[in-house]
């Protein structure tokens, strides 16, 4: 295998050293899932992108708070409910500074799906009058224009193809290179003076490009359009302020960054939030019911019907106490050393084609690849046999696969537990994988 | 290697995923149906042909994307169909889907699917058996295709 040079590397202009294996061991100590055995073999879980495991400090804070706190939020006159609302807000407060946001710019939703569809519905709504004039910035119509990238995951496309068919906009998408990355030049190419917003992904779940969010932000704000930002392969593995980024929206998910299923946040710039029409109605959103009709409280309240994810989102705030206690920073860069060591091991292995940016290129910790002549479940199941897990198809980016050419391909994706032993196991085992089927030359 | 890996990928199979019998269009078809597997991505579309004016099925032709056991089953399916009538290609459907869901219990019975019993093995892996399936449902809408017309 290929030497790897160590090169200590500049994080937001501050020199951050990797994990030493002995930092990784310790954290792995904190993940039980990590110590399974699949398939008689060690569990080497490089299936993180799609959901990541959770340590027990995750465990511990949900099962303490539903031994001691458990109550419905934001009403009822009781102590546990008071303890409850009180613990449901303290997370919201933890999340949003974990993301240089204050809490009212935080609204839970059940994941980032539903925040985008949040952003996406609130928009029809206003398309439709709701909302009154406070909402007409965000209603769309005939001439108007919504840029995304051809590189997004469908949660950040299908959303805006349905906002585009029931508002009459058009969907327009930046072209990614043969590289599926794409660039701000890329971008002014497509963006014009009807442009009303412009969504996409911080970091690809496909190909770990890092786009370039400031550029972005400053040629949409030069004509006036929003900004939603897919936050979730950026939030859990990179520091992330969104107010220095001046995103207008952001989402991201809470299983991604070892939080619970069933919890997601959409950050919205304060001004905008308040306007936005709601997406949900009903109880506990609301201000004055009348038969005749409602008004609403103000964000973050607004947007969160009905009773609440609340032990998740408790959960979800220790999740977030746990990364910072590691560091975003040291999280970042032990990532990338690990992405850029399976680049470095993908290369010597005959067959195999790497999607995204070329090696050496600051990327997220994850790497798709195309294993010649063999199809990716195949690969995933060989994998699989080995105790080593990894996604495999279209990661629900069937636009880029098919811009690429490809059907589907072979994801592995790190964390901040994955050690270098997971990735050489991992490395080994897909230089088996051409031989066992047949195809190698 | 794994055992389970090995009950999995039969050498019968990873071949048919090579060979690929029946891959490309026919001159002359009876019925034609697109499948797809929405949560993996494979895809086929594949065309039947029956001996003029018979229910006998004459040819099977397929052309699609997927994993090596997308691509063996249509290719085992197109080796075996023809010469079967439309009903005993059903039942020979019928018994594959049942292996198929046997999850690894039983035997199959190697005088109605023949090379077909390769696949037992994929009844133990529950995440491929829609990938064994895919042509055969294709062809199962073809047959449905057929039989509409000739009753409409």
């Amino acid at each position: 295998m290929r030497r790897l040079e160590v090169v200590p590397s500049l994080v937001h202009g501050v020199s951050v050293s990797p994990l030493s294996d002995l930092e990784v061991a310790s954290i792995r100590a904190d993940f039980p899932a990590l110590g399974e055995f699949v398939n008689g073999q060690p569990l080497a879980y490089l299936d993180s992108g799609a959901t990541a495991q959770r340590p027990l400090a995750v465990l511990d804070a949900e099962r303490d708070f539903l031994l001691h706190s458990n109550a419905a939020v934001h009403r009822g006159a009781h102590t546990l409910a008071a303890l409850a609302t009180e613990a449901y807000e303290d997370a919201r407060a933890t999340v949003a500074d974990f993301v240089g946001a204050s809490p009212a710019e935080i609204v839970w939703t059940s994941n980032a799906t539903d925040a985008l569809n949040l952003v996406a519905y609130g928009m029809a709504n206003a398309s439709h009058g709701r909302g009154g004039p406070a909402a007409r910035r965000f209603a769309l119509g005939s001439g108007d224009e919504i840029v995304i990238t051809e590189a997004e995951h469908h949660s950040n496309l299908v959303p805006w193809q349905e906002l585009a068919a029931v508002t009459g906009a058009s969907l327009k998408y930046v072209p990614v290179r043969d590289d599926g990355t794409w660039t701000a030049d890329d971008a002014a190419a497509v963006i014009t003076e009807r442009t009303r917003l412009i969504a996409f992904a911080h970091v690809s779940n496909v190909t770990g490009y890092v786009a370039p969010v400031s550029d972005i932000v400053a040629l949409a704000h030069a004509v006036g359009a929003l900004v939603v930002l897919d936050a979730c392969q950026s939030a859990p593995h990179r520091r992330l302020n969104l107010v220095e980024l001046d995103v207008d929206f952001a989402a991201f998910s809470g299983h991604k960054m070892g939080g619970p299923n069933g919890i997601g946040v959409l950050y919205g710039r304060a001004d905008l939030l308040d306007a936005l029409p709601p997406f949900r109605t009903g109880g506990s959103m609301i201000n004055t019911v009348t038969m005749e009709g409602s008004d609403f409280l103000p964000a973050p309240q607004r947007f969160e019907a009905g009773t609440q994810p609340v032990s998740q989102a408790v959960a979800l705030a220790a999740a977030v106490r746990y990364l910072e206690s590691v560091g975003l920073d040291r999280i970042d860069e032990h990532e990338n050393a690990l992405a850029q060591r399976m680049l470095a091991g993908l290369a010597d292995i005959p067959g195999i084609q790497v999607v995204g940016p070329a090696a050496g290129v600051t990327r997220a910790g994850l790497v798709s690849f195309d294993v010649v002549g063999v199809h990716a479940h195949d690969v995933g199941q060989y994998l699989d046999s080995r105790g080593i897990a990894v996604r495999v198809g279209h990661h629900c980016a069937q636009p880029l696969h098919r811009r690429l050419g490809l059907t589907a391909t072979t994801r592995a994706s790190a964390y901040l537990y994955t050690s270098t032993d997971d990735v050489d196991r991992f490395l080994a085992a897909v230089a088996e994988v051409r031989p066992y089927f047949g195809v190698d030359e | 290697m794994s055992d389970a890996l090995a009950g999995l990928y039969q050498e019968v199979i990873l071949d048919h995923s090579k060979r690929r019998i029946g891959f490309g269009e026919l001159d002359h078809f009876d019925a034609m149906h697109f499948e797809r597997n929405p949560t993996c991505g494979d895809e086929i579309t594949l065309q039947l042909a029956l001996e003029p004016g018979t229910d006998r099925i004459s040819a099977l032709g397929w052309r699609g994307a997927g994993c090596s056991i997308s691509m063996a089953s249509a290719s085992v399916l197109a080796e075996m169909a023809p010469g079967m009538t439309i009903a005993e290609l059903q039942s020979t459907i019928a018994e594959f889907r049942e292996m198929l869901r046997s999850r690894g219990a039983g035997e199959p019975d190697i005088d109605i699917l023949g090379d077909a019993v390769a696949f037992h093995g994929v009844s133990k892996f529950v995440m491929r058996v829609k990938c064994a399936m895919l042509a055969w449902v294709a062809t199962e809408a073809c047959i449905a295709e057929t039989s509409s017309r000739q009753t409409s």
